[in-house]
């Protein structure tokens, strides 16, 4: 049994159709997240690149399709029963508590992932993000928005997370603290997460991930080994134009 | 004036704005947690004060009737949450108003049917009914003691599960990211169902515990609800420490304003809620 469920793809969507109101969004979005592996999804603004992670997690149920977690149909589940399967989510803008000290902040998140374990102690995330431990009581409010996102991801590492989806994690930050955000990100992938990354840096994106999806209009274009795309500039320019 | 007789107001004073504070920390979460406006909040201490005297008068016992009561009062809370209150979330406070005020018609036209439109008095529990000297001359009732020590120790129960405890930071999480509290695989509706009951539990309990002091008739929950609502506007709307704050100032307030002015003291309390917001326009904490 155990066996089984190891070999059971973290996250599988399968032909999601979803819509805001009446506005279709999400023309039959189907991919696949297995365990430890690193997945970009690439797009230009407003082709369905948060829609699909707010369908996946039931922020935004679909209208149609299946969202299957560990081999478990999950279509429809509210989104705390879908993260609880071991999903650490860091939203795009940040989801912050301003009224929460950073401390309160990882506190609050604190569990033991699926299986158990508690890799993940208040201790280690100040040890990754050792800026946190001195603002460990300020309010979250106050924080820059590298710190606030530093606070995003340590909090979602909290739940000690099978899978990390991180929605534009370095937007809108300085270039040092954005390469601190990736060197967190890495080392996450090391330990053996999934991660399911958006962002806008594909070059750095390419190089770190090992599959990448581009999205255009809703739908998924492309879904290749990482490497394959890289060497494809003719499809970088067409769908995302770089 | 006689110092034993300022002690006494005071005392007085205090016992009414602890009191004042279990019915209005319960009004100031829901609405700060869920930004719920409840208007049947007064509703519920009423039942609770209803609940003690009945209770009371077939056990015999106050806080035997309290004990077997409470539990009632929790599980009327989750059912007013779980069946109403729920559907009006994504709701603007126009709708919240209508529906809490149509539970008040429903909660009184429940009492008035069940227990009928008497005045009833609860008698205190044997033990808290004698008086302690002050002086030569002056005694104070034990039970009153009893009722602002009680009201306090809940007050700083209170504020250690919402600062100190886990649940207590996602309670306050929930008051400003709902979504995120999701997003992490918490539920927000058992949160929000959980302050819900606390809430109802904290204000029916209040009229279970005054009961001895006011007496029990219709229409008293409608009177403690505008109370409680300078409370809140006074203390900031939402603002738990304000809460109390606010509960105090209007407990000495309006305990003081019928010694001192007793021709004034309907009004005193809305002054000091008017002086209030000219000098800090959203309250004490907001």
């Amino acid at each position: 049994m155990t066996a089984m469920t190891a070999a059971e793809p973290l996250v599988e969507a399968e032909g999601l159709q979803t819509y805001y109101g009446r506005s279709h969004v999400l023309h039959g979005v189907s991919l696949t997240i297995r365990r430890g592996e690193t997945v970009c999804l690439l797009g230009r603004n407003g082709m369905g690149k948060t829609t699909t992670i707010k369908s996946v997690l039931g922020f935004v149920p679909p209208r149609d399709g299946r969202v299957r977690i560990k081999g478990a149909d999950l279509t429809g589940a509210p989104a705390n029963r879908i993260v609880r399967q071991g999903i650490g989510y860091v939203p795009e803008g940040r989801g912050m508590f301003p009224n929460l000290t950073v401390r309160e902040s990882l506190l609050m998140a604190s569990r033991a992932g699926t299986d158990g374990r508690r890799d993940w102690t208040l201790e280690r995330v100040l040890h990754t993000f050792p800026r946190l431990a001195e603002r460990i009581d300020n309010l979250a409010g106050t924080l820059s928005g590298g710190e606030q996102q530093m606070v995003a991801i340590g909090r979602a590492l909290m739940t000690n997370p099978d899978l990390m989806i991180l929605d534009e994690a370095t937007e809108g930050l300085a270039p040092l603290i954005r390469r601190d955000i990736w060197r967190v990100i890495r080392a996450i992938k090391e330990t053996g997460i999934a991660t399911l990354v958006v962002d806008k840096n594909v070059k750095v994106l390419l190089d770190l991930c090992d599959r990448s999806l581009i999205m255009v209009k809703g739908v998924l274009v492309h879904d290749s080994p990482s490497a394959e795309l890289r060497a494809r500039p003719d499809i970088l320019q067409q769908h995302i134009g770089l | 004036m006689d110092l034993s007789i300022f002690l006494i107001q005071t005392m007085n004073g205090v016992q009414y704005g602890l009191l004042l504070f279990l019915i209005a920390s319960g009004l100031t979460l829901i609405f700060g947690i869920m930004h719920i406006i409840n208007l049947a909040h007064g509703a519920l201490y009423m039942i609770g004060a209803y609940l003690a005297w009945w209770l009371t008068s077939q056990v015999g016992n106050l806080f035997l009737a309290i004990v077997l009561a409470l539990p009632v009062t929790v599980a009327i809370g989750i059912v007013i949450e779980r069946f109403l209150i729920q559907t009006l979330y994504k709701r603007d406070h126009l709708d919240q108003v209508l529906l809490t005020f149509g539970l008040i018609l429903v909660f009184d036209s429940l009492q008035s049917m069940t227990w009928g439109n008497d005045v009833h008095s609860v008698p205190m529990p044997e033990i808290l009914s004698g008086s302690i000297a002050l002086t030569d001359t002056l005694q104070y009732p034990v039970y009153r003691l009893f009722v602002s020590v009680v009201c306090a120790l809940i007050a700083l129960s209170m504020y250690l599960v919402i600062q100190r405890t886990r649940l207590g930071m996602i309670i306050r999480a929930g008051a400003s990211n709902r979504e995120m509290v999701q997003g992490l695989g918490l539920n927000i509706r058992n949160i929000y169902t959980l302050v819900f009951a606390a809430g109802t539990a904290l204000t029916a309990f209040a009229g279970m515990i005054a009961a001895p002091i006011s007496s029990v008739y219709p229409g008293m929950g409608s009177q403690i609800l505008i109370i409680c609502f300078v409370v809140v506007v006074i203390g900031g709307v939402g603002s738990i420490k304000g809460a109390f704050l606010g509960a105090l100032l209007v407990g000495l307030t309006a305990t003081w304003g019928q010694i001192l002015v007793p021709e004034f003291s309907g009004v005193v309390v809305y002054a000091l809620m008017a002086a209030v917001l000219l000098w800090k326009p959203r309250g004490l904490f907001a």
